[in-house]
């Protein structure tokens, strides 16, 4: 059942376009990631659901019932701000116990309920606190542990983990997830981090240039991005223009390829047509056995350690491919040569789109070293 | 160890330096302060050549001075609320709505403050007397003046402006989330007010109300003038009971009192001035307003807006205008001595006399206010010997100027009657101001450019030469402005002082103003007038010389 529904959100603020005709639906029980990188318009959708925000054209329905004119009181939305926005005049208890005064509780049921927030978010014994003592991490459990108190129909938590710093980030981030499963709530999470999304969400919407630009599990998008942007926004970087030349063949600037047609793309376009050509990077491995297809030579031309991972940059011709190795895997030096293979089932096809435009800077995002711009 | 003895060795060295720089200072402080406050005490308790502290009690508890005790508190708190009731909203206005003009709006706004009281009074019996533009509308038999109500507008016109900007600039970096993260926990705006925004403004508004509170306390001129014979303060009682009365006995014991409540209220102040400033993180500005949108928004703005105007602009375009009633005469005879009087001080005299002080006090307030800035910034806890600088502040001018008469009129310290002892005073009250100028700047330099520096080779002396002047200038010269000002239109103490062949400006007004006839009106206007555009030019000076981001109070 569809808890709640955007339909054609169009928002500018002094002539600049924020959000121009974005839709999203969210079922009950549903967690939803609006993912994009700061400016892309995600921030405003929350706070437009959440009431804080107007708009220019478009509708939001909560449970089939138009909210546009409720005020934000009543829509029974709850907001949880990037920096927690806890009130530093109240004690922890208070803050939890916040909103269920706001509906009137008989106070015995506040106490109860504040006792078992606490409890669920890992702060037993924290409500005679004074929030302005709390750490990072504690303060971002207690705006949970206040957020989810008086039950709300929808949950919205803006960069929830966003003014952690990154060790701290990564265990809340876990937490987050088994909290949020638990009490079952419905919500949207707004990030600027694929990490982050993809470990909430069941659903990811990706917002770019105050569109949503894909949709989809989390898996089917990092799997199967939508336009050459996704990719780069991934960290996907293996773009090159391309033609299609045969039934299962594609020619890259260093040779020729095999692709999987299953994958490749949604309709498989026609010999004979250009476009822009995606090699995901786990899709090239080295060579060990004697296949003779989608084989090629290549000098390693930088490694780049990155802890869990490394990073190889390999040099075919004039162009580069990025691949990616895991720990257990040969570590070859650099300027070494290797033979690798790169999977057809690892291609992927967009049409038309211009490998050129993609090359411009794009923010490309590192897994877990996302900047923590605001957004 | 060694290692232990060479920290005692420079813990001691800076024990020293601190009491070096805060020697002149104290000693000023000791000899023009508690030296004459030392004087008003005894005085109070001494009868027949003997001490008798009955005396104290006896001398206070008359109806009449129980009257004078009940009428101070009265009208300061009735003024306090007024406007805190006016400020409030506008306050608001200015921290959450941007609109084209604002900052100039804002700059306005603080005139009224800057003004000398003598020339506030005489604006507003400009504004409030007959053949004003009120009583135009308001029929024949207006005339508010020498009433209640003339001195409780006169006050929240004066300090509307403190309510104003300590509020609004502490609301404008309240964070706007925390009201909006109550909303979406479903509270309505009204519940968000009460629950979150006044809790969290309460601390700034009792600040700014205690101040306000404290300046209506010790009100003397605006009393004085504008409430004509019938009402009294205890500024006002002293400076009669000595002037009118030669009951310097009955004087002293109202001093006590005046210095015992303005006292407590001053550190009540600064206590509750310390606290505000940290406990919360606070957001830049542009983040926190926005533009007008709602019908009900903009005639909220507009309605503040033309508040202010009616309020604190009217006054003083009033002044001026009827200033030039008569055309240029009454500004051509400031320079004139049409009576030809042998005890006629021509009005250019007070002129030059008020300048001459000013220049002198404003030498003087900058070496002692560098030199305890200089001190107190090498301290990280010093409230104390901060809240002593700050004494004076809280201190009325007429008490500081009967002490003055008291203990200056004889040895080791006669100085009775001369400008220097005009000089002290001024400087004494402009102390405050120019330490509250240079202390925030002297505590932005971070303690590594002066180890650099000294690292490179430079002795102390040079260290300051080379990175703190150039650091500090701007504040200098706020605190030199201040100074300057404060001198030019002090008018408690020295009415106290003053011989009367020795006039200042703001004296100079008052006696205009106080005789009958309309060449004397006219004149006590078009001097008003002049001195109103000094404190407006020195404070345009203030504001923009400001290091952005500092406090007025």
């Amino acid at each position: 059942m569809v808890l709640l529904r955007a339909e054609g959100i169009h928002k500018a603020y002094e002539g600049q376009p924020l959000l121009t005709g974005v839709s999203l639906e969210v079922e009950r029980g549903e967690i939803v990631s609006l993912l994009g990188p700061s400016g892309s318009g995600k921030t405003t959708l929350l706070r437009i659901i959440a009431g804080l925000e107007s708009f220019d054209s478009g509708r939001v329905t909560l449970e089939g019932q138009d909210i546009t004119k409720v005020p934000v009181h009543h829509r029974g939305v709850v907001l949880m701000f990037q920096e927690y926005a806890l009130f530093p005049h109240r004690s922890v208890g208070q803050n939890v116990a916040f909103g269920l005064r706001m509906r009137r509780l008989p106070r015995g049921q506040i106490e109860a309920r504040v006792r078992e927030m606490l409890a669920l978010v890992g702060l037993q014994g924290f409500g005679n606190r004074n929030v302005i003592e709390l750490s990072g991490g504690e303060r971002q459990r207690v705006a949970l542990a206040r957020s989810l108190a008086p039950e709300p129909r929808l949950l919205l938590l803006d960069e929830p983990l966003g003014s952690l710093d990154r060790t701290l980030r990564e265990r809340l981030l876990e937490d987050l997830s088994a909290v949020l499963r638990r009490v079952n709530v419905t919500a949207i999470v707004v990030t600027h981090d694929q990490a982050e999304a993809f470990a909430l969400a069941d659903r990811v919407a990706l917002l770019h240039e105050t569109q949503v630009i894909q949709e989809g599990t989390p898996e089917d998008i990092y799997r199967y991005p939508a336009t050459p942007w996704v990719a780069r926004f991934l960290g996907l970087s293996n773009l090159f223009t391309a033609d299609v030349v045969g039934e299962r063949e594609v020619t890259a600037p260093f040779g020729s390829l095999t692709f999987d047609p299953g994958d490749f793309a949604r309709l498989v376009p026609e010999p004979g047509t250009g476009g822009t050509l995606l090699i995901l990077p786990w899709g090239i491995r080295f060579a060990e056995d004697h296949h003779s297809e989608n084989m090629f030579t290549a000098t390693v031309s930088r490694r780049i350690f990155q802890g869990r991972t490394t990073k190889l940059e390999l040099a075919i011709g004039e162009e580069r491919l990025g691949m990616t190795l895991s720990m257990e895997d040969r570590m070859p030096r650099e300027g070494e040569r290797v033979r690798v293979r790169i999977a057809p089932s690892a291609l992927r096809w967009f049409e038309q789109d211009e490998v050129e435009r993609v090359k411009e800077p794009v923010s490309p995002p590192d897994l877990g070293t996302a900047s923590r711009t605001p957004s | 160890m060694v290692d232990q003895k060479g920290q005692q060795g420079l813990a001691w060295r800076r024990t020293l330096v601190f009491a070096g720089l805060l020697a002149l200072p104290l000693l000023y402080l000791l000899v023009f302060y508690f030296y004459p406050l030392e004087a008003i005490l005894r005085a109070s308790l001494t009868g027949a050549g003997r001490l008798e502290p009955a005396l104290l009690l006896e001398r206070l508890l008359s109806p009449g001075n129980l009257r004078v005790i009940r009428f101070t508190f009265g009208q300061a708190l009735l003024s306090t609320l007024l406007t805190l009731l006016l400020g409030l909203p506008g306050a608001y206005v200015f921290a959450r709505y941007s609109f084209p003009g604002k900052r100039i709006i804002q700059a306005l706004t603080t005139v009224p403050f800057v003004l000398p009281t003598v020339v506030v009074a005489a604006a507003f019996s400009a504004v409030l007397g007959p053949q004003s533009l009120l009583s135009r509308w308001l029929g024949r038999g207006f005339d508010l003046r020498y009433t209640f109500a003339a001195i409780i507008i006169a006050h929240v016109f004066y300090n509307y402006t403190v309510i104003l900007r300590m509020v609004r600039g502490f609301w404008a970096n309240l964070d706007p989330y925390l009201e909006q993260a109550a909303r979406t926990l479903g509270a309505s705006p009204w519940r968000v007010f009460f629950e979150v925004t006044l809790p969290l403004l309460m601390p700034v508004i009792a600040t700014a109300g205690l101040l306000v509170f404290i300046f209506c306390f010790t009100s003397f001129g605006v009393v004085l003038i504008l409430g004509g014979p019938r009402f009294a303060t205890l500024e006002v009682e002293i400076y009669r009971q000595t002037i009118n009365f030669a009951n310097l006995p009955l004087a002293a014991a109202l001093s006590v009192v005046q210095i015992l409540f303005t006292l407590g209220l001053t550190l009540a102040y600064t206590r509750l001035q310390q606290r505000i400033s940290h406990s919360l993180d606070l957001k830049p500005e542009w983040v926190t307003q926005r533009r007008p949108q709602t019908p009900f928004e903009i005639v909220l703005v507009a309605a503040n807006l033309l508040l202010m105007g009616v309020l604190l602009l009217y006054p003083l375009i009033a002044l001026i205008l009827r200033s030039f009633r008569s055309g240029l005469s009454p500004y051509i005879t400031l320079f004139q001595n049409p009576r030809h009087g042998i005890f006629y001080v021509p009005p250019l005299t007070a002129v030059g006399n008020s300048l001459r002080i000013a220049l002198m006090v404003t030498g003087l307030a900058l070496i002692l206010g560098l030199l305890a800035a200089a001190a107190l910034s090498r301290r990280r806890s010093g409230w104390l010997a901060d809240a002593l600088f700050m004494l004076p502040l809280g201190t009325s001018a007429v008490t500081l100027g009967l002490g003055y008469l008291l203990a200056m009129g004889r040895p080791p310290l006669a100085l009775r009657g001369t400008l220097g002892l005009i000089v002290a005073a001024h400087a004494l009250v402009a102390l405050p101001f120019v330490v509250r100028s240079l202390l925030p700047a002297l505590q932005s330099i971070r303690p590594s450019l002066r180890e650099a520096a000294a690292l490179l080779g430079a002795p102390p002396t040079r260290v300051f030469v080379e990175v703190d002047l150039p650091i500090i200038w701007r504040a200098l010269a706020v605190a030199a402005v201040f100074a300057f000002t404060v001198s030019m239109g002090e008018f408690g103490a020295t009415s106290m002082i003053a011989r009367a062949d020795l006039p200042t400006m703001p004296i100079a007004i008052y006696r205009f103003l106080s005789r009958p006839g309309a060449q004397n009106y006219g004149q006590a206007l078009a001097m008003s007038s002049i001195l109103m555009l000094v404190s407006v030019v020195a404070f345009t000076a203030i504001e923009w010389l400001r290091p952005p981001g500092t406090q007025t109070f």
